[in-house]
């Protein structure tokens, strides 16, 4: 079988990374596989479950959809990094307070989705609805909860950021 | 930011100073999931390790011509290939029967198949390498020839005469059939006012665990011992068989379960290609790791709940429920599952239609029958969503027929709160029951008299709401009646070792076990409120049959109630060890002192006297000093096993309202309630997420999930976005309340709370379609799931 191997360089929760990857190696497993980091989850291999989401160059995107190859200069960021960063404490928190996970294999992709939300309505100054917030997380299953405790965990969240903005 | 309990704590004569018990404290550990730092076995990586994939047979039924391995074992990467008679030599086959399921037979089981592929899915052939994607490019290369044989699909005609027979050896299609008649149902039939008949389905379908199915299996040569790390909810169980199907002695195997990415049931079976990758390992003498891919999974976890039933109500005009009957008929795929089989679940239906009611004229039969599909086995809730499904569908059709509102049908007939001790129509035993209490909460929570008011405003306005409801009652903290009495090497006795730490920490080490439940939080809880001291001071090992006293693990709702219950023993025992160290250090009376807030206090002031820290000191360090012939002992042992009923029953009551949408068949869940009691609640928070989830998991049954197969027996959508589940957005808030009825079989009195919401919430949507189409005329529907096409054709537009 012929292998084509890439060169890539990019940056992995703020350190450099210079990698050859097969071309076919999604990002997910090149995270999990090459670096090592296993917080990001593989749930479905088909872009549905949201338990590989992770952050490119700021977006949330599915790391099993996408390709290492495609990530060569781009910024990555993962749970891990999210979480050395302080950057979802808050969230990290209330899902712990709130008991928002259960197995928590879909944990580190939905707390990457709900900060996209959040971000997001912090720089609109706007108030994310318990409805809003279940259409945002709608690409991450979870089939523990039944999701009512992470709506909360979120919405506290979302309340506490626009308290202390005041 | 503050985040409170959704349900006050209740207080029970638990309470000791600083209890814990009733207390919605967080769980322990949850902040290494949070940061992506679990350990699932899809992250375990060991040295020399190789990974496994499975080339699976296309066809539902088909005889293995040959298998042409020689380009594959050719391929970059691949250590072996190799088929299913090359593995009958490492590892014996097994047969899925119990022997107190009488009659119930089944094939013997390969690792992988041999000769023949019973249902499409079932491994053929075994590609190892360094990578798995190295090993699954040489499954591509692999040649198989098949002669295929009939496939045999339907359920209904299985058991015909022209039906081809699926293992020869058996005589027929029939696993297992029940009859059970109780009271005169001819007679009350005759002598009911009226008389409801309808067909019940419900769907086959699957757990769809987030984490797919994981093992690395590591023999050690060299040990002699094979090391397997397996998301499992039950690590000695699985030991036990490993060792028997390997011709090894059980302390020659060591399983390991650390985090696991959702169980549901799915995880308590024995799965061929599990046990064809702990063979591998033996063979390739090196670890040997195999994780399901998702298209894997929907065509290998056990499926569930495929039945049909046919089924019969008569009820009085002043509403009493004369009679109930039921024709049940169930497809579970080639093979019985090993060890716990595949009749359990028809056999749960018998058991439980009908039963929270007096009705005491009761009449049931059930064919579990072999087909061509993959296998079906217990998921949460096992039989229930099933049961309940066709119980409380009749009584809200029993309901309409005679014109009376359906709670008050239910009133009227529901076994009253102070009637216990008492046994169902089917004779199971039920200690303390509350479905009264529980009903009178519901009512009030939901504001039913309200949301009446408003669905028959909201009809003026072409709007169609619907209530809909489900009484209940489940099987929880099983006794040796559920599995051992049949033979099955599963333990329903579970135990914990607590010990003191030189610093006075407590460790505790349980046989049960965690998927997400919060199994760890209600360990600690236990033991921090007998022994006494502060929650952080505890620390949980479970999942390590090396380190863990044997148990049964977690399933069937028994980690809080049986597993709770022996590390609560344990604690105390070890409070009376450290009275006695402590009592001797100070001169005192043991039964004058106590543990509380982790100091050794007395007992009547409360005063002060030593921190355990410093009696492990003197424990440990300075023994010297205590009084000659004394020996301080700062580890305790208890076990537990439910003896004074084979099961504790929990009861509840769950609603639903919902809108349909008559022009495109769509239903929106509004709202959702559920009031259950588990007996003593430990932690109220794990309690209602327990209900929560589970509810969400028969919304899905409800509405969404269904494993479709065409009449050769190809699975139609084995894929997440073909398979719906519930996402987000389609769910809704729910509400949950609770009635306490504590078991006394034990001294916490904990019932199980994982599989009630489960149980309850399909009916509850059923119903409530029912009831919102009523006034349109629309056909009952009873065949699950209410997908919009259906509700559709009820209503005659397509």
């Amino acid at each position: 079988m012929t292998q084509h191997m890439i060169d890539i360089s990019l940056t992995v929760n703020g350190e450099p990374v210079d990698e050859q990857v097969e071309a076919r190696t999604t990002l997910v497993d090149f995270l999990r596989e090459d670096l090592a980091l296993t917080g990001s989850h593989v749930g479905c291999e088909h872009g549905v479950c949201g338990a590989c989401t992770v952050r490119v160059n700021g977006a949330i995107v599915r790391g099993c959809l996408m390709l290492a190859a495609q990530c060569d200069g781009a910024t990555v960021e993962t749970i891990e990094g999210l979480s050395d960063s302080g950057e979802v404490a808050d969230l990290q928190a209330a899902f712990e307070q709130r008991n928002a996970l259960q197995c928590g294999f879909c944990t580190p992709g939905m707390i990457a989705t709900a900060q996209e939300l959040l971000a997001r309505a912090k720089v609109n100054k706007t108030m994310p609805s318990r409805d809003e917030i279940r259409e945002h997380i709608s690409g991450n299953y979870c089939r523990c909860t039944g999701y009512h405790a992470i709506v909360d965990a979120v919405e506290a969240v979302a309340k506490q950021r626009a308290g202390e903005q005041q | 930011m503050k985040i409170t309990a959704d349900s006050p704590p209740v207080l029970t004569a638990l309470d000791r100073p600083n209890s814990y018990i009733g207390r919605a404290v967080p769980r322990p550990n949850l902040a290494r999931l949070t940061q992506g730092r679990g350990q699932y076995v899809s992250d375990i990586v060991l040295p020399r390790m190789v990974h496994v994939a499975f080339v699976r047979s296309p066809h539902a039924h088909a005889r293995i011509v040959g298998i042409a391995a020689d380009a594959a074992k050719k391929a970059p990467g691949v250590i072996a290939v190799v088929t299913g008679a090359e593995l009958a030599k490492v590892m014996t086959p097994w047969i899925g029967v119990l022997t107190h399921l009488k009659g119930l037979k089944s094939a013997p089981q390969a690792p992988i198949a041999v000769e023949r592929a019973c249902w499409q899915g079932e491994a053929v052939c075994a590609v190892v390498a360094r990578t798995r994607a190295q090993a699954e490019d040489a499954c591509e290369l692999v040649e198989i020839s098949y002669e295929e044989l009939p496939a045999v699909t339907d359920a209904e005609t299985a058991l015909d005469a022209a039906t081809p027979v699926i293992h020869a050896g058996l005589g027929d299609n029939l696993c297992f059939e029940r009859k059970l008649d109780a009271g005169d149902v001819d007679k009350a039939f005759a002598e009911s006012d009226a008389v409801v008949e309808a067909t019940f389905r419900t769907g086959r379908h699957t757990g769809v665990t987030n984490e797919a199915r994981s093992i690395v299996a590591d023999w050690n040569a060299s040990e002699q011992r094979l090391t397997v790390y397996q998301g499992t909810q039950a690590p000695h169980m699985t030991q036990d068989i490993f060792a028997k199907h390997l011709g090894l002695a059980t302390h020659q195997v060591r399983v390991l379960t650390k985090d696991v990415g959702g169980s549901f049931g799915v995880k308590v079976h024995i799965y061929a290609d599990e046990m064809a990758t702990a063979a591998l390992s033996k063979l390739l003498k090196r670890p040997v790791k195999f994780v399901a891919d998702r298209l894997e999974s929907f065509v290998t976890d056990i499926h569930a709940r495929d039945h049909r039933i046919k089924a019969k109500i008569g009820v009085k005009r002043d509403g009493t429920i004369t009679a109930f009957e039921i024709d049940d008929l169930t497809g579970i795929g080639p093979y019985s599952v090993y060890p716990r089989t595949s009749g359990i679940e028809a056999n749960q239906v018998v058991n439980l239609v009908g039963s929270p009611y007096t009705c005491p004229n009761y009449r049931a039969q059930t064919h579990v029958v072999f087909q061509n599909k993959n296998v079906m086995c217990q998921y949460r809730g096992v039989g229930h969503p099933i049961a309940v499904a066709v119980t409380e569908g009749l009584v809200e059709l029993a309901a309409a027929k005679i014109g009376m509102d359906p709670l008050e049908l239910r009133r009227r007939n529901l076994m009253p709160d102070d009637g216990y001790p008492t046994q169902s129509a089917s004779g199971l035993k039920l200690e303390k029951l509350s479905h009264h209490e529980a009903l009178a909460h519901l009512d009030s929570m939901m504001n039913y008299a309200g949301l009446r008011a408003e669905q028959a405003t909201l009809r003026k306005e072409g709007i169609y709401r619907g209530i809909g409801f489900a009484s209940f009652i489940e099987v929880t903290n099983p006794s040796a009646a559920f599995y051992g009495v049949g033979g099955a090497r599963i333990s329903s006795q579970d135990g914990a070792t607590v010990k003191l730490d030189a610093q006075g920490m407590i460790s505790i080490h349980s046989g049960v076990t965690e998927q997400g439940q919060g199994t760890e939080a209600v360990l600690a809880q236990c033991v921090a409120s007998s022994f006494g001291v502060p929650l952080e001071r505890v620390r949980v090992v479970i999942g390590d049959t090396d380190n863990t006293p044997y148990g049964g693990g977690t399933w069937a709702s028994r980690a809080a109630g049986i597993g709770g219950e022996a590390a609560w023993q344990a604690g105390k025992a070890l409070r009376q060890n450290v009275l006695a160290v402590a009592a001797s250090i100070l001169q005192a009376k043991p039964e004058d002192l106590d543990i509380n807030n982790g100091i050794v206090v007395d007992k009547a002031s409360g005063n002060e006297r030593l921190p355990l820290d410093e009696l492990a000191r003197i424990a440990y360090f300075r023994p010297d000093t205590l009084p000659p012939g004394f020996q301080a002992e700062l580890m305790a042992t208890r076990h537990y096993v439910p003896r004074g009923w084979p099961f504790a029953f929990t009861n509840g009551i769950q609603a639903s309202y919902l809108e349909v949408d008559t022009d495109t068949g769509f239903v929106k869940l509004l709202k959702h309630w559920c009031v259950e009691d588990c007996g003593t609640i430990i932690n109220p928070q794990l309690v209602n997420e327990q209900i929560r989830g589970g509810v969400v998991q028969g919304l899905g049954a409800a509405l969404y999930e269904e494993c479709l197969y065409d009449e050769r027996g190809q699975m139609l959508n084995g894929t997440m976005a073909d398979y719906l589940v519930p996402m987000a957005v389609e769910m809704p808030d729910i509400e949950c309340g609770h009635a306490v009825s504590p078991t006394a079989d034990s001294e916490l009195g904990a019932k199980g709370a994982g599989e009630a919401g489960t149980a309850g919430a399909p009916a509850t949507v059923m119903n409530a379609i029912n009831d919102a189409l009523r006034p349109l005329g629309a056909a009952p529907l009873t065949d699950m799931p209410f997908t919009p096409d259906k509700i559709l054709r009820a209503l005659g537009k397509v």
